[in-house]
């Protein structure tokens, strides 16, 4: 034992700068990133534009965070980007007042009911979500397919398909607002950052410190020893889409208000920058690895390498080429780094000499 | 008439094969003659299967070699093996259930023509086939609709059409009725007539002798005895199967059992592809505190479905099971735990461990509101928790923060013990605790529920290996297809305890 042991540790000694490349590569690439647009563009090193391509990043990070905990839990969950345009039009529609016709009253309710009721309209996209793959078995990718259409139709359905412009509110009736969310600053930081390092913060310490966090890769790696080990798979299940619903709506608001109008195709096709971002950062997409702080490397090495493209002017077409590889390498480099890992321990561990018998087949009558 | 005198197709000389730093195979030597059936008998890990994984080209040996037909040769794949002659029939079947019997016997092996795949010629000659074998179904039949029996013999139909010289069966009766065995060892006699060499393995060891011609017994790796069929019989098998044991321990004495812990009351489990058919049939069990009950049985007993129910992991479909009086029928899994009830299951990799997870980290994730402090998980608790537990089950390794995979074997699952003593149980349940682990660490894992016992717990273990029986347990029960066919006191004998089982029937 004690052999296989230090046969390990001077492994890991001996690959330590391949280790340290593959780790730490959604870094490096971020620093690449921005050393190459530096030198290509001087406006690109600049403060404001630093805390412009941030603003954008958060969006990524915000959809990302949310998708990170359900790919921890072996799932993914394609109807973010749905649930972030409804959530925008479900905020851009309160705002405009919401008719009472037993009563001939319209209630304009309040910007904090407004983001309450958005995010909780996310959690309930969430819910179905999790509902479907824990409860009914769907398998996550065709559940939360399904909901990407279902959302999307709803979204355009309540606007018939228009965008919400007008989202100031008045001052009369007390909902003004939501634009704060969008631009004002503190200390000179966008709001839309401040929030993305705050649900970092507390997704951060709901992962590392927490119970839930614990089962939450527990059921991951391996649901069947989880479960045996007493851990609520199901309603760990539940709560990660949840909690991806709620993230999505959230960046909803914030895109909105940023663009100062609630568009019913605002966020199509953001799922799949979001799995991009947590595939960049680390994250096995057979669930059990992964962490925050990969996620947002990764959500930066998308924002900050699509705005470089922009900004030095590189032609859309090619900037979805430069993504796409970009993606491709990461998850390449993501399953190097898994086959290592799966290597290392088949050196090490000798499976059973005797292999499964099939206990369950039936017996001879 | 003597098989020696049978010409020598396939040799395995000093075949050794080691996993990581456990040796399956050490130095073994096998003989395959045309024209007769080799049976291959040890208990669970002895290398049987390990053997045959070699000789038919799954996994290389580490060193030795193998000779066919006078000639030294080495086996890229089972492709290649099948090249040459020599066809395997694994215990879990290798079929395509959606696809029909006629695709299944040509897979892999298509026949076409200038249109594509040939399906006239493959139904003729899937039909000759099974015409030859005398067998009533329809080449176009579903793999799905036949009886797991048909299966098998399908699965003995395909390794034929090749024109196997060498067939290998490892468990092949172990899914069949008693009118399928007799097919089977029919179409067994009827391939000796041509010339086939056969290998044989089972855990049935009276039918097993019905179809030897020449016996090999395997035990921990080594070939311990070879005879013809006409110098063995049953005892000389069990003697050289079990041998002299290692010392797995004794009952733990010097205390007084307990009240009952566990009562298990008229308890039926269903199979779940099949409700009419009961695994665990009707079973009474009651276990006192500081008492180790070993449930003895042959593969689909229903023990793992019995220890299984008991955890809270197979649905019940009658009777109760009462934990100190109160019943858990409708608790989770998890309350389970918190009221005292742990399992360790079977199969370690798949059910006991989280292997993305540490050491420490597996240990302590059945009992983790015990890290907690303020609500939060507190690293230095669980640090010294999992230290404790190191310690506790022996776990032999550095520290609580290696990943899983580095340990042995026999350390991983000390580490699923471990997961469950940290939960304080009252009743630990363990689902054959020794499988792959070496003899060291079983006495070692024995000496813990020994240990265990001694403070108040009840402790039911299952096990496929007769001469663990007779190690720690206090009560010995034999289970026969999902009911209790005897119960014996530690002194019983091991030949008792298989008669009891089915296994050795009309010993």
């Amino acid at each position: 034992m004690t052999t296989t042991t230090t046969l390990i540790a001077n492994r890991k000694k001996q690959f330590s700068l391949t280790k340290l490349l593959l780790e730490g590569r959604a870094f490096l690439a971020l620093i690449l990133i921005i050393v190459v647009f530096s030198l290509l563009s001087p406006n690109y090193l600049t403060l404001n534009n630093l805390l412009i391509m941030a603003s954008h990043v958060a969006i990524y990070a915000m959809l990302g965070m949310g998708m990170l905990l359900v790919i921890l839990n072996a799932g993914i969950d394609l109807s973010v980007g749905s649930t972030l345009g409804f959530s925008a039009v479900v905020g851009g529609y309160l705002l405009q007042g919401v008719p009472i016709n037993l009563f001939g009253v319209t209630l304009y309710p309040s910007v904090p009911v407004v983001v309450l009721i958005s995010c909780a309209v996310g959690a309930l996209v969430g819910v179905i979500n999790g509902v479907l793959v824990a409860r009914f078995k769907v398998a996550p990718f065709v559940a939360t397919l399904g909901m990407l259409y279902v959302v999307r139709g709803a979204a355009l359905l309540m606007t018939n398909g228009l965008t919400i412009n007008n989202l100031a509110g008045k001052p009369e009736l007390g909902n003004t607002g939501i634009d704060w969310l969008g631009f004002n600053r503190v200390f000179n930081i966008p709001i839309g950052v401040l929030i993305m390092v705050v649900v970092a913060l507390i997704l951060g310490w709901l992962l590392g410190r927490t119970r839930f966090g614990r089962w939450l890769y527990a059921s991951g790696g391996n649901e069947r020893a989880a479960e045996l080990s007493g851990v609520p798979v199901r309603k760990v299940q539940v709560w990660v889409y949840v909690v991806s619903g709620i993230c999505a709506a959230i960046a909803g608001l914030i895109l909105a208000s940023t663009l100062t109008s609630a568009s019913p195709t605002a966020g199509n096709t953001y799922e799949l920058t979001a799995i991009a971002a947590v595939v960049i950062g680390g994250a096995s997409l057979m669930g059990g690895s992964g962490n925050v702080r990969g996620t947002l490397l990764g959500a930066f090495v998308i924002g900050f390498l699509s705005d470089g493209l922009v900004i030095v002017g590189v032609s859309a077409y090619w900037q979805m080429v430069f993504i796409g590889a970009v993606i491709v390498v990461a998850v390449l480099l993501n399953s190097l780094q898994y086959r290592r890992r799966r290597r290392a321990r088949k050196s090490s561990t000798p499976e059973a000499p005797s292999p499964k018998t099939a206990e369950r087949a039936p017996v001879a009558a | 008439m003597s098989v020696t005198d049978n010409p020598v197709v396939l040799e395995a000389r000093d075949i050794v094969k080691t996993y990581g730093g456990t040796r399956a195979l050490k130095g073994v030597n096998f003989t395959v003659r045309l024209g007769a059936v080799t049976t291959l008998f040890g208990e669970n890990g002895a290398g049987k299967s390990t053997l045959m994984k070699i000789l038919s080209g799954v996994e290389q040996p580490t060193s030795g070699e193998i000779v066919l037909d006078g000639e030294p040769v080495s086996f890229a794949s089972t492709n290649d093996a099948r090249d040459r002659g020599i066809s395997i029939i694994h215990q879990e079947l290798s079929l395509a259930p959606n696809l029909s019997v006629r695709d299944n016997i040509f897979m892999g092996r298509e026949i076409t023509g200038p249109f594509g795949v040939d399906f006239a010629e493959e139904t003729r000659q899937t039909q000759q086939l099974l015409d030859d074998m005398q067998l009533s179904i329809a080449p176009d039949t579903l793999v799905q609709d036949l009886r797991v029996g048909q299966q098998q013999i399908i699965e003995i139909a395909r390794a034929l059409s090749v024109n196997s010289r060498i067939l290998i069966m490892d468990e092949p009766t172990s899914a069949l009725a008693a009118a399928e065995v007799a097919v089977l060892f029919g179409i067994i006699r009827d391939l000796l007539a041509k010339g086939v060499g056969i290998v044989y393995i089972s855990h049935h060891l009276e039918e097993a002798l019905e179809v030897t011609d020449f016996a090999v017994v395997l035990r921990d790796g080594n070939m311990t005895a070879h005879g013809e069929r006409s110098e063995i019989d049953l005892e000389w098998i069990v003697r050289n199967m079990v041998g002299d044991n290692f010392d797995l321990g004794n009952p733990p004495t010097g205390y007084e059992f307990g009240e009952v812990v566990l009562s298990v009351e008229k308890l039926t489990v269903v199979d779940r592809e099949n409700p009419e058919r009961a695994v665990v049939d009707g079973m009474d069990l009651q276990v006192r505190a500081g008492e180790i009950v070993c449930i003895y049985g042959l593969m689909g007993a229903g023990r793992t479905e019995l220890l299984e129910a008991i955890a809270g992991r197979e649905p019940v479909a009658g009777g109760d099971i009462l934990l100190e009086g109160r019943s858990i029928l409708q608790d989770s899994i998890a309350e389970r735990l918190d009221a005292g009830v742990g399992l360790v299951p079977e199969d370690r990799q798949r059910d006991g461990l989280v292997q993305t997870f540490s050491i420490g980290r597996n240990l302590t994730l059945a009992s983790l509101a015990r890290n907690l402090r303020n609500g939060m998980i507190s690293r230095s608790t669980e640090r010294t928790r999992a230290n404790d537990l190191i310690r506790a089950v022996t776990v032999k390794t550095p520290g609580p923060d290696l990943p899983i995979g580095a340990l042995s074997g026999g350390n991983q699952q000390k580490v699923v013990i471990g997961k469950i003593v940290a939960t304080d149980p009252r009743v630990m349940v363990l689902d054959e605790p020794s499988r792959g682990i070496d003899i060291g660490a079983k006495a070692e894992v024995f000496g813990l529920l020994a240990e265990k016992a001694r403070t108040g717990v009840a402790v039911v273990y299952s096990t496929s290996e007769v001469g663990e029986c007779l190690s720690i347990a206090h009560r010995i029960i034999v289970m026969r297809r999902g009911r209790i066919s005897a119960e014996f006191a530690p002194d019983v004998t091991k030949d008792m305890i298989m008669a009891a089982s089915g296994e050795a029937a009309a010993a």
